[in-house]
C-alpha cells in the first residue's frame, strides 16, 4: 500500500502520474518532429537561394542562359554555367531515350510473361543492380566499360554520323565523353523505371486482359492495345522519376564524363555536367565567389529536380481522380 | 439459304496451324427437325493441377439457341463455360482431357490456334469490363486487330454492333465518351456489343445480369432473345428464374463426390422445370436445396 | 466456296438476312502471330540485357578485386605514395562512424515524424511534410552535401565527420519516415485501439504496441536506407572531405597519454574530416597511382559485399513477409 502524501506527493506518484498522463509531452515531441523535418525541407532551398545570392546578383540570367562561348573561370571571377545545364540535360536525355524502352520491355516480360517460378529471383536480380553503389559503377565505366563498349560504339558513330554536330569530333581514346556518361546512366535509372513500372502493370485488373483476350487478341495485341494505354500514366511517373534520377547522379558520371568545359555540342566528346562541377571544384573553391558560383549551380539543379518531382506528384493526383479503381490500386 | 462468303481457307501448306471450319453463319435447322450441334462436349474433364474441378461431362449445344447452365454455387459451371473459349487456358497448370468440338472440329487439338476460337466464340463478363476508352474505340477494338482501320467502315460496324446490343440509340450521340462513364447496365451491353463486332458464331455469357439492377437485367434478357437469331448462346446463371425464362435449353450442374463438377442432366428447358428427369434435378428445380 | 475479294471493299459479303460481314480473320492472322512472338521475345531478351551489366560489374569487382584483398587491407593504414602495401582501415572505421552518427541523427527523427503523418496525414503538417519528404527523397545527393557544408562546416570553419553524418542523415530521412510511415498503417488498428482502451497512454501504445508490431519492416527499410548512406560519395566530398590519418585507436590511446578528456576524445573522433570507403574508392581512381586503383578495387569489393548483402537480406525478408501482411 503506498503511502501517498497530497500535499506532498512521493516522486513514485509524480512519475505515476507522467507516465499515465504521458500524452501531451509524446504529442508534443512528435509534433515537434515533424515541423523539424518541415523545416528541413525548407532549409534546403532556402539555403541554396540565400547562399548563392551574391553571384546571382552578378551574373544574372546569362548564368543560365545557352551560350557559344561559356566562359567559367574561377580565377578571373567569370562564370556562366550553360556547359554544365547542357551536360545534364544531354545525357540525361539520351540515358532516358535508351531506358525507356528497355526498361518497359523488362516490366512487360516481368509483369506478364515472366513464369511465375523465375519472376522473383529475376525482379531481385534486376533490383540489385539499383543498389551497386555509384562509384562502383564509375571505377568498372572508367576501366572495363568504357575500353571495351564505349570508345568502339563512338568510333562508330564518328564513322556513320561524323557529320552532324551531335557526334562530331573523335571519341577521346579513354572513351571519357557524354555518350558514356548516357550510357551507365542508363544503365543505373533501367531498374528504378522497370520496378515502378512492373508494378503499375500487375496492379491493372485481370478482367482488362481477360476482356481483350475474349475478343481473340494476342498476348502482345493486349499489352500493348489495352495494358499499356491503362498505365500510362503510372509508367509516365515511372519514367519522369528515372529522369530525376539521372539528372542528380554525380559520381558515376563524373568519373567517365570528362569534366572539361571544351565548346562542342557532341556526344562524342568530354563534357561537365551540374553535379559534376559540383563535385569536383566546391572542396577547393578558389574564393567567394567561386563557391556562391558553384552553390547557384546546385540552386539551378534543385530547380530542375523539384519540378519534375511535382510532375510526377501531379501524374499520381490526376491518375487517382480520373480513375477511382486505380487509386485502390 | 443465305450466302456466305467462305473466306477463310482450310490449311494450306503455309499455314498448317489454320484451324477451324469455314464461316458459316445461321444455319437452319435441318429438315429432319432436329436442330444442328454447334458446340459439343465429349469426355470433357478439367483439371487446375491435380485437382479434377470438372468430370466427365458429355452434352451437345444446340445451334441458334439459347442454353443455360444452372447448378448450386461452386459446382463448375463458370469452369465449363469458360473451358469453351479456352479461358482456362490463363489459370497456370490447368489441363483438360476429353474434347469440346465446335462444328465437329476439337478446339483443344494439337494444332488449333486459340486466338481464332475466341473470335469464334465470344464472351461477356460477370462485372462489365469495358476498357478505358471510348465508346467507339471500345467496339472497335476487335476488328481493328483485324486489321480494319479505315474509319468509314469502322463506323458502320460499331453502328452495327451497338444497334444489335440494343445500345446504339442511348450512345449515338457520345461515341466519343470514355465507355467507362456509362452505367452498368449500359456497360454491359457495350461490352456485348464490343463481343458482338469480332462477328463471332457463339456468345458466352457468364453471369451476365447478377451485377446489374432489375431493369438492366431485363434489357439484357430481352437482348439475348434478339441475338439468338444469329448466334448461339451459352449462358450461366444462379437464377433459376431467369434460366427458366430465358433459355430454351438447360443443363443442370453438380458437384459429385470427389468434388468434381458433373452434368446431371440437360435437354429443353421446360422439360428441365416441369417434368425433370433426374430426382436431383427435380430437387434443384424445386428448391428442396440450392 | 472462296470467291475472289476485291481488297478492301467492305463489307466484304452479306447474308441473306442483310447481315453483313467485315471481318476476315485470316487475312493477316500471319502477321499478328509473328510480331506476337518476336515481340515476347524481344522482351525477354530485354530482361537478360539488363542483368549483364549486373554481372559484369560483380564478376569484374571479384576478380580483380580479389586480387589485391589481404589481411593487411583490413588492419592497416594507406601508406605513403609509392610505398607499396598498406591498407584501408581509416575508411572502413569512417564508414563505420558515419553509419553510427547518420543512424542517430536519422532514427528518432524519422520514427517520430512517421508517427505523426502515419495518424495525422491530412493535416496541413501532415501533408507538407508528406509531399516535402517525397521531394526530399529525390533531391540529388550532391545537394544535401552543399547542404551539409552550409549547415556544419561553415560554422564550424572544418571538415569534420560530424557534417558528413549529418548530411547522411539527411539523405536517409525521407527512406526511413516513408518505411516506418508505411508500416505503423500495416498494424492493425484494432492492435492500437485495444492498447488504447485498455488506458495505455499514446506513447506507451506507440512504443510498446505499435512499434514493435511493426519492427521487422522498419528494420528492413531501415538497412535498405543505410546500405544506401554507406554507399553514398557525393555528399561527403565537402563535409567529410577524408582523412587518411584517421584511426580510432590511435586516437583514444593519444588522448589517454595527453591526459584529455572524454568529451576532448569524443571531439577528436567527431570532428575530424573522415573518411568513407566510397569516397576512398573515389579518391583512388583520382590518382595516377596503379597501386592505388588495385586497391580501389578491394574497396569496390568490400562495398559491393557490405551493400549487396543488406540488400538481399532485406528485400527477401520483405518478400517472404508481404504475402503474409496482405493477407
Amino acid at each position: 500500500m503506498q503511502k501517498t502524501n497530497t500535499i506532498h506527493p512521493s516522486w513514485r506518484s509524480k512519475l505515476n502520474y507522467y507516465i499515465q498522463h504521458g500524452d501531451r509531452p509524446w504529442n508534443i515531441l512528435v509534433i515537434s518532429m515533424a515541423i523539424l523535418v518541415f523545416i528541413l525541407i525548407i532549409i534546403v532551398g532556402y539555403l541554396l537561394w540565400t547562399q548563392s545570392s551574391a553571384a546571382r546578383q552578378q551574373f544574372g540570367w546569362s548564368f543560365i542562359l545557352p551560350t557559344n562561348n561559356a566562359n567559367w573561370d574561377p580565377v578571373n571571377g567569370q562564370f556562366q554555367a550553360w556547359p554544365f545545364i547542357y551536360g545534364t540535360l544531354i545525357t540525361s536525355l539520351v540515358a532516358i531515350i535508351i531506358a525507356v524502352p528497355t526498361s518497359l520491355g523488362i516490366a512487360i516480360f516481368l509483369a506478364e510473361l515472366c513464369p511465375s517460378w523465375l519472376r522473383l529471383p529475376l525482379s531481385l536480380l534486376v533490383e540489385l543492380l539499383a543498389a551497386i553503389p555509384s562509384v562502383v559503377f564509375g571505377l568498372w565505366g572508367i576501366f572495363i566499360f568504357l575500353p571495351a563498349v564505349v570508345t568502339p560504339i563512338g568510333d562508330f558513330l564518328q564513322e556513320t554520323l561524323g557529320f552532324l554536330p551531335l557526334f562530331a569530333g573523335p571519341i577521346p581514346v579513354s572513351g571519357a565523353s557524354r555518350l558514356a556518361a548516357s550510357l551507365i546512366l542508363a544503365i543505373m535509372i533501367i531498374p528504378t523505371i522497370s520496378a515502378v513500372t512492373r508494378d503499375v502493370f500487375r496492379a491493372i485488373p485481370q478482367s482488362q486482359r481477360e476482356a481483350s483476350l475474349a475478343l481473340g487478341a494476342t498476348q502482345w495485341e493486349t499489352i500493348w492495345r489495352v495494358l499499356v494505354p491503362y498505365g500510362l500514366s503510372g509508367i509516365l511517373g515511372a519514367v519522369i522519376i528515372g529522369l530525376g534520377r539521372a539528372v542528380g547522379e554525380t559520381m558515376a558520371v563524373t568519373m567517365v564524363i570528362g569534366n572539361s568545359i571544351e565548346s562542342s555540342y557532341s556526344l562524342l566528346r568530354p563534357g561537365y555536367t551540374m553535379s559534376s562541377v559540383i563535385a569536383n571544384e566546391f572542396a577547393e573553391a578558389l574564393n567567394q565567389t567561386h563557391t556562391e558560383a558553384l552553390i547557384e549551380v546546385g540552386l539551378v539543379l534543385f530547380f530542375i529536380t523539384l519540378i519534375l518531382n511535382i510532375l510526377a506528384r501531379l501524374l499520381v493526383w490526376w491518375v487517382s481522380r480520373r480513375n477511382p479503381q486505380e487509386a485502390r490500386a | 439459304m443465305e450466302t456466305t462468303m467462305d473466306i477463310s481457307t482450310h490449311t494450306t501448306p503455309e499455314n498448317p496451324h489454320l484451324s477451324l471450319a469455314p464461316l458459316e453463319v445461321g444455319s437452319e435447322p435441318s429438315k429432319s427437325g432436329t436442330t444442328e450441334t454447334k458446340i459439343e462436349t465429349v469426355k470433357l474433364s478439367v483439371f487446375y493441377g491435380k485437382f479434377k474441378a470438372l468430370a466427365d461431362i458429355n452434352f451437345m449445344i444446340p445451334v441458334n439457341q439459347i442454353t443455360a447452365i444452372i447448378g448450386p454455387s461452386g459446382c463448375g459451371k463458370s469452369t465449363l463455360l469458360r473451358s469453351f473459349n479456352r479461358m482456362n487456358d490463363l489459370v497456370p497448370k490447368s489441363h483438360v482431357e476429353g474434347e469440346i468440338r465446335l462444328d465437329d472440329q476439337n478446339i483443344y487439338a494439337q494444332h488449333v490456334d486459340v486466338v481464332d476460337v475466341r473470335r469464334r466464340i465470344g464472351m461477356v463478363f460477370q462485372r462489365p469490363n469495358p476498357f478505358p476508352m471510348s465508346i467507339f474505340e471500345n467496339v472497335a477494338y476487335g476488328p481493328r486487330l483485324y486489321g480494319i482501320n479505315r474509319h468509314s467502315v469502322l463506323k458502320e460496324i460499331v453502328e452495327t454492333s451497338l444497334r444489335q446490343a440494343a445500345l446504339w440509340d442511348e450512345v449515338k450521340d457520345k461515341l466519343d465518351d470514355s465507355g467507362m462513364a456509362l452505367s452498368g447496365g449500359q456497360q454491359q451491353r457495350l461490352c456485348i456489343a464490343r463481343a458482338l463486332a469480332v462477328e463471332p458464331e457463339v456468345i458466352l455469357m457468364d453471369e451476365p445480369a447478377s451485377a446489374l439492377d432489375p431493369v438492366s437485367t431485363l434489357k439484357i434478357e430481352d437482348l439475348m432473345q434478339s441475338l439468338k437469331k444469329d448466334y448461339t448462346i451459352v449462358i450461366v446463371t444462379h437464377n433459376m428464374q431467369q434460366a427458366a425464362r430465358v433459355s430454351d435449353f438447360t443443363a443442370f450442374m453438380m458437384i459429385n463426390q470427389n468434388r468434381a463438377g458433373t452434368l446431371v442432366e440437360f435437354g429443353p428447358t421446360a422439360q428441365i422445370f416441369t417434368r425433370p428427369k433426374n430426382k436431383q434435378t427435380e430437387d434443384y428445380v424445386t428448391g428442396r436445396f440450392g | 466456296m472462296t470467291t475472289a475479294i476485291e481488297p478492301n471493299t467492305f463489307p466484304v459479303s452479306q447474308t441473306a438476312e442483310g447481315h453483313k460481314r467485315y471481318i476476315q480473320p485470316r487475312k493477316n492472322y500471319a502477321s499478328r502471330q509473328r510480331a506476337n512472338a518476336i515481340m515476347l521475345t524481344l522482351t525477354g531478351l530485354l530482361c537478360l540485357l539488363a542483368i549483364v551489366p549486373l554481372f559484369w560489374i560483380i564478376g569484374y569487382v571479384i576478380y580483380r578485386g580479389g586480387q589485391y584483398i589481404n589481411l593487411d587491407f583490413f588492419i592497416q593504414l594507406p601508406k605513403p605514395m609509392g610505398v607499396p602495401g598498406g591498407g584501408v582501415l581509416h575508411a572502413i572505421e569512417g564508414t563505420i562512424i558515419l553509419s553510427l552518427l547518420s543512424a542517430l541523427f536519422s532514427i528518432p527523427v524519422g520514427l517520430l515524424t512517421a508517427f505523426y503523418t502515419a495518424y495525422h496525414p491530412n493535416t496541413v503538417l501532415g501533408v507538407i511534410v508528406r509531399f516535402g519528404t517525397d521531394v526530399l527523397s529525390g533531391m540529388p545527393s550532391i545537394i544535401i552535401g552543399i547542404v551539409g557544408y552550409t549547415l556544419v562546416v561553415k560554422p564550424q570553419g572544418h571538415f569534420s565527420a560530424l557534417a558528413g553524418g549529418v548530411a547522411l542523415a539527411i539523405l536517409m530521412l525521407p527512406t526511413i519516415i516513408r518505411t516506418t510511415e508505411e508500416m505503423i498503417k500495416l498494424v492493425p488498428g484494432t492492435l492500437r485501439e485495444g492498447s488504447l482502451a485498455l488506458g495505455a497512454p499514446e506513447w506507451r501504445t506507440a512504443l510498446k504496441v505499435t512499434l514493435p508490431a511493426a519492427m521487422t519492416g522498419i528494420t528492413t527499410g531501415f538497412m535498405l536506407g543505410l546500405a544506401r548512406a554507406a554507399g553514398e560519395t557525393a555528399p561527403l566530398l565537402f563535409t567529410a572531405l577524408g582523412n587518411d590519418r584517421y584511426e580510432i585507436g590511435k586516437i583514444i590511446t593519444s588522448g589517454v597519454q595527453n591526459h584529455l578528456s572524454i568529451f576532448q576524445v569524443l571531439g577528436n573522433i567527431f570532428e575530424q574530416p573522415i573518411d568513407s570507403l566510397p569516397l576512398t574508392l573515389y579518391k583512388y581512381t583520382q590518382q595516377p597511382d596503379p597501386a592505388l586503383v588495385n586497391q580501389a578495387w578491394a574497396v569496390a569489393l568490400v562495398l559491393m559485399a557490405l551493400v549487396l548483402l543488406t540488400n538481399i537480406i532485406a528485400r527477401v525478408v520483405i518478400m517472404i513477409r508481404s504475402p503474409q501482411s496482405r493477407g
